[in-house]
């Protein structure tokens, strides 16, 4: 994390549609390297749309969504980390192939894999298949792919779930410093977390009123 | 680069570790061949005649029983996401992971067929041709088995349905890959034609089915 990254991310009116039914539309916001959005709402309010829209994998309605200290030509999804409610752990191989891959996947160089397997402590677990974790353990594993590659922008998606509460600081500890390395966060979340979040975003007021 | 070996080493990897894979595909096509000549009777001509269609039909119905694993798994658990994250154009990951299906079934089909043929009385010269055009045209069955284990992502019991949407686009492979085997024992005609026909086909495909393939993915991710 020597790196210090220097991506912008801007949202303009941008609008999600999911099964012919608007979840948001008119949504703008700005973060400026090393700034965190918070986002909530209640359930089905489009949270994971948001993020999945940010990441690429889900097309936008409307608006455009503009990064700015990174080559224009790179797709967001390249800059980014999206962990998901899904793990994308393989239970057939273990700890360490699973980050393995991801570092080598995701182009983190040499020192990726060393520093995913330090990052939420699962040294330990190295050689035990991943099917064998439990779900905070699949958890954490899912989480230490944000240190197999260095990448600017990460989006996560209720990432404190099934974690206990020495890892829920960890979590906490490793977006703080993220931060401080001139990243972004971008984290839906209903756990209190101690991370100072520049932007917050409520999403599905209109329809909670 | 090294991200395409790292896939290509992760899937291979996978479908060795998670057994079913190969296994399933080795034990179909030994068991329908095997019950063959019991329903054919005892004629060796007939057998020695019909030996490369059967095993060619065979061979296609053990590759689809994998088909679909060449995407299910990492559109279970997540792994498309970050794949399609990475630094690989989807066409390209569809490409590897086609790449992959065809290293672990249809060349270990392939292999195993001149077994099989014994048991059909296959002739022992004709064998060299029939590996060959299986090892060339099996790569085609994999790539567009691609592009029907893609399109049914998410649809519980898709098998049925892949085969339905993959089966006639094998009929080629079919016709030219048995025709290839059929020259050797039957003769006149040479080999040639029917191989270079059948090699072609799974050299279009190895180009034209990934795009397709990636184009249902990015519907599938949505």
């Amino acid at each position: 994390m020597q790196m210090p990254f220097k991506l912008s991310l801007s949202a303009h009116d941008i609008a999600c549609e999911r099964g012919g039914r608007t979840l948001f539309q008119g949504l703008r916001f700005a973060l400026e390297p090393g700034q965190a959005l918070l986002v909530s709402g209640p359930n089905g309010a489009g949270k994971t749309s948001l993020l999945r829209q940010i990441a690429g994998l889900l097309p936008l309605a409307e608006g455009r969504i503009a990064t700015k200290g990174a080559d224009p030509d790179t797709p967001i999804a390249e800059l980014s980390h999206y962990v998901g409610h899904l793990n994308a752990a393989k239970t057939a191989l273990s700890v360490r192939e699973n980050l393995a891959f991801w570092a080598d996947y995701l182009e983190g160089g040499d020192g990726g894999l060393d520093q995913a397997l330090a990052a939420f402590g699962l040294k330990p677990l190295a050689d035990l298949p991943a099917g064998l974790l439990s779900a905070g353990q699949k958890r954490k594993l899912a989480l230490s792919r944000l240190f197999a590659a260095p990448r600017p922008l990460w989006l996560l998606d209720e990432p404190s779930v099934s974690l206990d509460a020495a890892s829920v600081k960890k979590l906490d500890d490793a977006i703080r410093h993220h931060l401080k390395a001139g990243g972004i966060a971008i984290v839906s979340s209903h756990v209190p977390l101690k991370t100072k979040f520049a932007h917050e975003l409520t999403l599905g007021l209109e329809r909670a009123a | 680069m090294s991200a395409a070996l790292a896939l290509l080493k992760r899937d291979v990897m996978l479908a060795w570790r998670e057994g079913g894979a190969i296994g399933t595909a080795l034990g179909f096509y030994l068991v329908v061949v095997a019950i063959m000549p019991f329903g054919l009777g005892p004629d060796l001509n007939l057998l020695a005649r019909v030996a490369p269609g059967m095993l060619w039909v065979a061979l296609l119905l053990a590759a689809l029983l994998s088909a679909d694993r060449i995407f299910h798994n990492d559109y279970e658990d997540g792994t498309l996401d970050v794949l399609a994250a990475g630094p690989l154009p989807l066409p390209v990951v569809a490409a590897i992971k086609s790449l992959a299906h065809w290293l672990t079934t249809g060349v270990p089909l392939a292999l195993m067929a001149p077994m099989l043929g014994l048991l059909l009385n296959l002739p022992l010269d004709s064998i060299p041709l029939l590996v060959l055009a299986m090892l060339a045209g099996t790569p085609a069955v994999s790539f567009v088995a691609a592009i029907g284990a893609s399109l049914t992502l998410g649809l519980r019991r898709s098998g049925l349905l892949l085969a339905l949407l993959v089966l006639p686009l094998y009929v080629p492979v079919l016709i030219f890959g048995v025709a290839t085997a059929s020259a050797a024992i039957v003769g006149p005609a040479s080999p040639w034609p029917p191989f270079l026909m059948l090699y072609g086909l799974s050299l279009a495909s190895i180009v034209l089915a990934p795009i397709a393939a990636a184009a249902a993915l990015r519907t599938a991710l949505r």
